[in-house]
């Protein structure tokens, strides 16, 4: 279990000479096996917090604990690392050999694994992500989509328990958007990892258990993506842009209540409109 | 243009060369240099030449690799050739105005122009046989002996790993900033030297910009996968001396020995 415990962070902006609350006063437990939806608009801390629960940034007040430990102990920040990998947004920033294989290793041989223990890693991570036949490819040769399953391969070689994406298909074209989803999506049912998907898709948020949604630093709204989308007065309010299903479905029950108004997909949709 | 450089060109194959150890190829590159120079007669010269010509040959590698790497250096070649035969004293054979060509700049001419251009071919076959994955690992272990004398040798290998993988990105990104600013009027091609120069400026700066921020992101990448530099670091490949390396030291132990043997023929 990942917990937040009143997280504040502080940050000095050389530009204005001030001093910005990224994160303000949050508290949250992300438990095993839950795949966490956390959205906001940009500058809202989402970033930020991210960085936190992996010790890249530690807190100006509060705690985070990783598995009961502290990411502020110096002593254990390669356990708190291999514990919770981070894909970042730049496919292109974050793959760091010449070919596929030896940056999947790259991870496993930092943490000082033996070759051959790292080769069944590397083995493994690729096919998890369908990656197998680029293996001896040169990074620059592949899609964005690609280079994003690789560093995802990168990460479950050290074989975290927690999975934190910081905004992993921003940069990517819809086809390699939905790599990313599926691959994020059967690494959370099938290998039991916990995904914490730090996104401004709403369509990413309607797959997962939990929705947080973050505004100046705090969490304003977090449930069931059925619950969040309700308030979809709110969400725009917040520039976030709510799938056209979930807009259509408040307004109809805006005019009519019978129709429910926590529809998310389209199927959902005319099962209520025609059942 | 970027991409007619042959050094850092791997091309896969399975030759025996393909196979070497990297450490044995580069201490024979170096050897191979050192007997280049040694040998200072025709006898030795030949035997360099038909023993560059086996190694090629071993290596299947086609001969338009080769020739695209001496086309690169082939403004050095000819300007060496050039001196070495027109400033060379000696013996004149041939005078127009202040250019003399002599007997012995003929000499040093197909000398040095020999040597340069079987150099860039040697050190073709090492980069086209070697990834530059097991070239930096090769250079680090090589290095590591220096490590006490505070040699970076995992940092250097790591600063050379990642320079090679951001060659292609950077390449790119150039290339797209160019049609950009050439979309809204720059122009890279006219002027003079100064002129061109300062066209270069609007380039040069978001690519800058750009290889700043993306060495940030690296580096955070990186950290958040448990980098710590070369301490208790292990390879996915680790690098292991075979039967094959031994020979090879071997035969270059005789090729060195061979080129001073030349010298007294």
């Amino acid at each position: 279990m990942i917990k937040l415990n009143h997280l504040t962070h502080i940050f000095y902006k050389e530009s204005t000479k001030q001093e910005v609350k990224a994160l303000d006063d949050v508290s949250l437990e992300i438990h095993e096996g839950e795949h966490i939806a956390v959205l906001g608009h940009n500058g809202c801390g989402k970033s930020t917090l991210a960085k936190h629960l992996n010790a890249l940034l530690l807190p100006t007040e509060g705690t985070v604990e990783v598995d009961a430990v502290d990411t502020a102990s110096e002593a254990d920040l390669w356990t708190i690392r291999q514990t919770v990998g981070m894909v970042f947004q730049n496919p292109d920033n974050q793959l760091v050999a010449t070919t596929v294989e030896e940056d999947v290793a790259f991870g496993p041989e930092n943490m000082g694994m033996e070759p051959s223990i790292i080769r069944k890693r590397v083995d493994e991570a690729l096919e998890a992500v369908g990656m197998q036949e680029y293996k001896d490819k040169g990074p620059h040769l592949l899609s964005g989509g690609q280079k994003q399953r690789v560093a995802i391969a990168g990460i479950i070689a050290m074989r975290p328990k927690y999975i934190v994406f910081d905004e992993p298909t921003a940069m990517l074209d819809p086809l390699g958007r939905r790599e990313v989803m599926e691959t994020m999506q059967r690494l959370n049912k099938e290998e039991g990892i916990t995904i914490i998907n730090i996104t401004h898709f709403m369509e990413e948020a309607v797959l997962a258990d939990r929705v947080i949604v973050m505004e100046h630093g705090r969490i304003v709204l977090s449930g069931t993506p059925k619950e969040v989308f309700t308030h979809v007065d709110l969400l725009k309010r917040m520039q976030l842009d709510v799938p056209p299903v979930v807009e259509l479905a408040a307004l109809l029950h805006k005019e009519n209540k019978q129709i429910a108004a926590d529809l998310m997909t389209i199927e959902e949709m005319v099962k209520e409109l025609c059942p | 243009m970027l991409k007619d450089i042959t050094i850092g060109q791997y091309l896969p194959g399975n030759s025996l060369l393909h196979k070497l150890d990297p450490r044995t190829k580069i201490l024979a590159v170096l050897l191979y240099m050192i007997a280049l120079f040694v040998v200072n007669n025709f006898w030795g010269l030949g035997a360099m030449l038909i023993l560059s010509i086996v190694v090629i040959l071993i290596s299947k590698i086609p001969l338009r690799f080769f020739f695209r790497g001496i086309k690169a250096i082939a403004f050095i070649v000819l300007l060496t050739v050039a001196l070495q035969m027109f400033m060379t004293p000696g013996e004149a054979l041939w005078q127009w105005g202040f250019l003399t060509i002599t007997k012995e700049g003929i000499r040093q001419a197909i000398f040095m122009g020999t040597r340069l251009l079987l150099l860039v071919s040697l050190t073709s076959i090492l980069t086209l046989t070697t990834t530059p994955i097991s070239l930096t690992d090769g250079i680090e272990n090589l290095l590591k002996p220096f490590q006490r004398f505070g040699m970076p040798a995992h940092e250097l290998a790591m600063m050379m790993t990642i320079a090679l993988r951001f060659i292609p990105t950077l390449v790119e990104e150039t290339e797209k900033i160019m049609q950009a600013q050439a979309a809204r009027g720059a122009d890279f091609e006219s002027g003079n030297l100064v002129e061109r120069a300062k066209a270069m400026i609007p380039l040069l700066v978001p690519l800058f910009l750009n290889a700043f921020k993306r060495a940030d992101e690296l580096a955070m990448a990186m950290e958040a996968r448990c980098y710590h530099g070369g301490e208790n670091r292990t390879r996915l490949k680790a690098l292991k001396y075979g039967v094959r390396d031994v020979v090879t030291g071997v035969l270059c132990l005789c090729m060195i020995a061979g080129a001073f043997f030349t010298r007294f023929i």
